[in-house]
């Protein structure tokens, strides 16, 4: 018996029962749709948390104080105090990183800010005047402060989008004095709209030099972080390296273990939020692949009652001149296809939901959330539940092929 | 040489505790051509005879041979391969495919035979056309009459062109009239066509169609006698 007549009787076979061959596969579709889904929004989940650290830049290296966690009971020591002035200068000499372009501390926190009765509480980054570069964003109107003004603890701003918009309104900003921590601000510039990137809102952010903002806004002599630009991409590894034995010296660690402060990259950064992301998704996925298994016994067991209702027709078909093989290859193939049926229609239901979801997501959280069809999901959905229908549509094909002819037509 | 030469066979069937006699060593042969007719009571062994003739089922103990080969020559895919291209089997309760066209279930034999697709139209045609059912082709057996559908199982048997014909109790589930149509074509396929035909039935007057008949009782054959007298068939078909 050639493919095509085997393909014919056997989706004749499905066809007598549609309704039950409907309801069977509903479990596999279901599976299918379920891990489609679940790898489609895991994708897209990693594509965003990606595009954000792509924003950083890839030359940017970030030295955080602390150590790096590796548990719950570590995430108090990621807020340590041991990046000083001495840190930064030591890190500014070229013959210790020599591919260091620039270098940025940053202090950050959250204050009120003032402008006659509006108030707003921004996230306040105290940095230098390489910022805008370093984020590639611009002004809309003004400028950036300058170095000048870092070193000299001005009481400049720069504000972002939606703070000029919530203190000032329609009203020219620039020029303008707000308070914050009691203290006056002039502002010299306000920043395009810039949205999330690297996972800062810049819209509500408020730059100052860094240098005020630790002595008059935070009261700290110590940096929450460093942003440290190496000149090429390729220098990155090696710059890494001379800023680990640059700040070791500094701080007399000898055992890289003890070491309180650790370097992300964005490399390394990616690297580990690829590594969260593929694990969640797989998890999930693995969850989800549980209802398969179900759907697959679900395909037996409607198998094995199928067998056992047309144990007739398996003996007239025996009688006529059907070998074992040929029953065995008619009832398997009954049971590919209609997994292979459930996975395709699964396939298709699950690329529309998780569309359907990312378009919903992107509308909620304002975010770009990209649809990313799981070409791979699709093609794993597919081998799986053919390999279902293999494995559970076995045993009753077995079951079928093995039956006496005159049993089979005896049986009424 | 006969085309079937039965030695000593013997069947029993095994349950978990008892062992159960169908066939207690019967002997006999049926020549190319013949037309047989088995007879005898419920439980006499008439159906376990025609499954081992047909090589639905082996024997016990015995030797069965057909076409000058012995059943244990061959494996059971070469019976199956037999059954398909030698013999042709009617089933008391027809056997057709439900939702299953005329056509379709004429050509069923075909699927698992070596014949090339291209034929099987054909042949299909041909078959339904002897059995005077060309006009019910597209049809599906539940809108046939009983005798119709009798009528296409004979075709379904005729289709590969069978040497043997086995019949197990072909008008039994049928009024006299199609049952008197069904004996004709049966009839017609051994006279004209020249095929074997075996057959089993309770009844004295569809048996007396055949040339020969062979009673059967506890397994044994009672007697094995030529008829005299036999029914001969109206010509329906011219």
């Amino acid at each position: 018996m050639n493919i095509r007549h085997l393909l014919k009787t056997s989706s004749g076979g499905l066809k007598t029962n549609k309704s039950r061959s409907v309801l069977t596969i509903l479990g596999i579709v279901i599976g299918i749709a379920a891990i489609i889904i679940v790898m489609a929004l895991g994708q897209g989940a990693q594509n965003l948390i990606l595009g954000q650290l792509q924003a950083i830049g890839s030359k940017v290296i970030a030295v955080v104080p602390g150590r790096q966690p590796t548990g719950p009971a570590d995430i108090i020591a990621t807020f340590t105090d041991s990046l000083k002035e001495k840190d930064l200068e030591s890190l500014e000499n070229k013959s210790n990183v020599p591919h260091a372009v620039n270098i940025m501390p940053v202090v950050f926190g959250s204050q009120t800010a003032a402008f006659e009765s509006e108030t707003y509480s921004p996230t306040i980054l105290g940095v230098t005047e390489i910022f805008a570069n370093l984020y590639n964003i611009y002004t809309a109107d003004g400028r950036i402060f300058t170095e000048d003004e870092v070193k000299s603890y001005a009481d400049v701003v720069v504000i972002g989008d939606e703070i000029k918009k919530e203190l000032f309104g329609a009203s020219d900003a620039v020029g303008e004095k707000i308070k914050i921590k009691g203290r006056n601000f002039r502002v010299i510039g306000v920043l395009n709209k810039a949205g999330q990137v690297s996972f800062i809102n810049f819209d509500k952010v408020a730059f100052v030099p860094y240098t005020t903002a630790q002595q008059y806004i935070f009261g700290i002599k110590y940096f929450h972080r460093l942003a440290i630009e190496a000149d090429t991409e390729e220098n990155v590894p090696s710059t890494v390296a001379a800023i680990q034995t640059t700040l070791r010296n500094n701080h007399n660690i000898t055992d890289p273990k003890k070491d309180d402060f650790f370097i992300e990259t964005q490399a390394s950064a990616m690297a580990t939020v690829s590594t969260i992301t593929g694990a969640l998704t797989m998890f999930l996925a693995a969850v989800a692949a549980i209802s398969l298994i179900v759907g697959g016994i679900g395909i037996m067991n409607i198998m094995l009652v199928s067998v056992t209702e047309r144990t007739h027709e398996i003996g007239l078909r025996k009688a006529l001149g059907a070998t074992e093989a040929d029953i065995l290859k008619q009832f398997l193939l009954e049971a590919v296809l209609l997994t292979a049926i459930g996975g395709i229609v699964g396939i298709v239901l699950g690329g529309l939901l998780s569309l359907g979801i990312s378009l919903l997501l992107s509308h909620i959280l304002g975010v770009d959330w990209k649809f990313t069809f799981p070409i791979n999901g699709a093609l794993l959905g597919l081998g799986v539940s053919a390999l279902i229908g293999l494995t559970f549509g076995l045993y009753p094909a077995k079951q079928a092929a093995k039956k006496s002819p005159i049993e089979a037509l005896r049986y009424e | 040489m006969s085309l079937i030469e039965v030695k000593n066979l013997e069947k029993t069937f095994h349950d978990e505790k008892v062992e159960t006699p169908a066939l207690r060593g019967v002997s006999f042969d049926v020549d190319e051509g013949e037309f047989l007719a088995i007879m005898g009571p419920s439980g006499s062994g008439k159906s376990t005879l025609l499954h081992t003739l047909g090589f639905l089922d082996r024997q016990t103990k015995g030797e069965y041979k057909f076409d000058g080969k012995t059943i244990d020559e061959y494996s059971d895919d070469e019976l199956a391969k037999a059954r398909n291209e030698k013999m042709g089997f009617i089933f008391q309760t027809f056997n057709l495919l439900r939702r299953t066209s005329v056509l379709e279930n004429v050509k069923l034999p075909l699927l698992y035979s070596s014949v090339p697709e291209s034929a099987w139209e054909e042949k299909a045609r041909k078959a339904l056309d002897s059995v005077g059912l060309s006009h019910r082709l597209h049809h599906e057996p539940s809108q046939l009459s009983g005798g119709e559908r009798q009528r296409v199982a004979i075709a379904r048997a005729l289709v590969n062109n069978p040497k043997v014909i086995f019949a197990d109790e072909p008008t039994g589930n049928l009024d006299s009239k199609s049952g008197k149509t069904v004996m004709e074509i049966i009839q017609k396929l051994n006279e004209e066509e020249g095929r074997t035909v075996i057959l089993i039935t309770h009844e004295t007057y569809t048996a007396e169609h055949a040339q020969r008949i062979m009673k059967l009782l506890e397994g044994e054959i009672e007697s094995d006698i030529k008829v005299d007298h036999r029914h001969k068939a109206d010509d329906f078909l011219k």
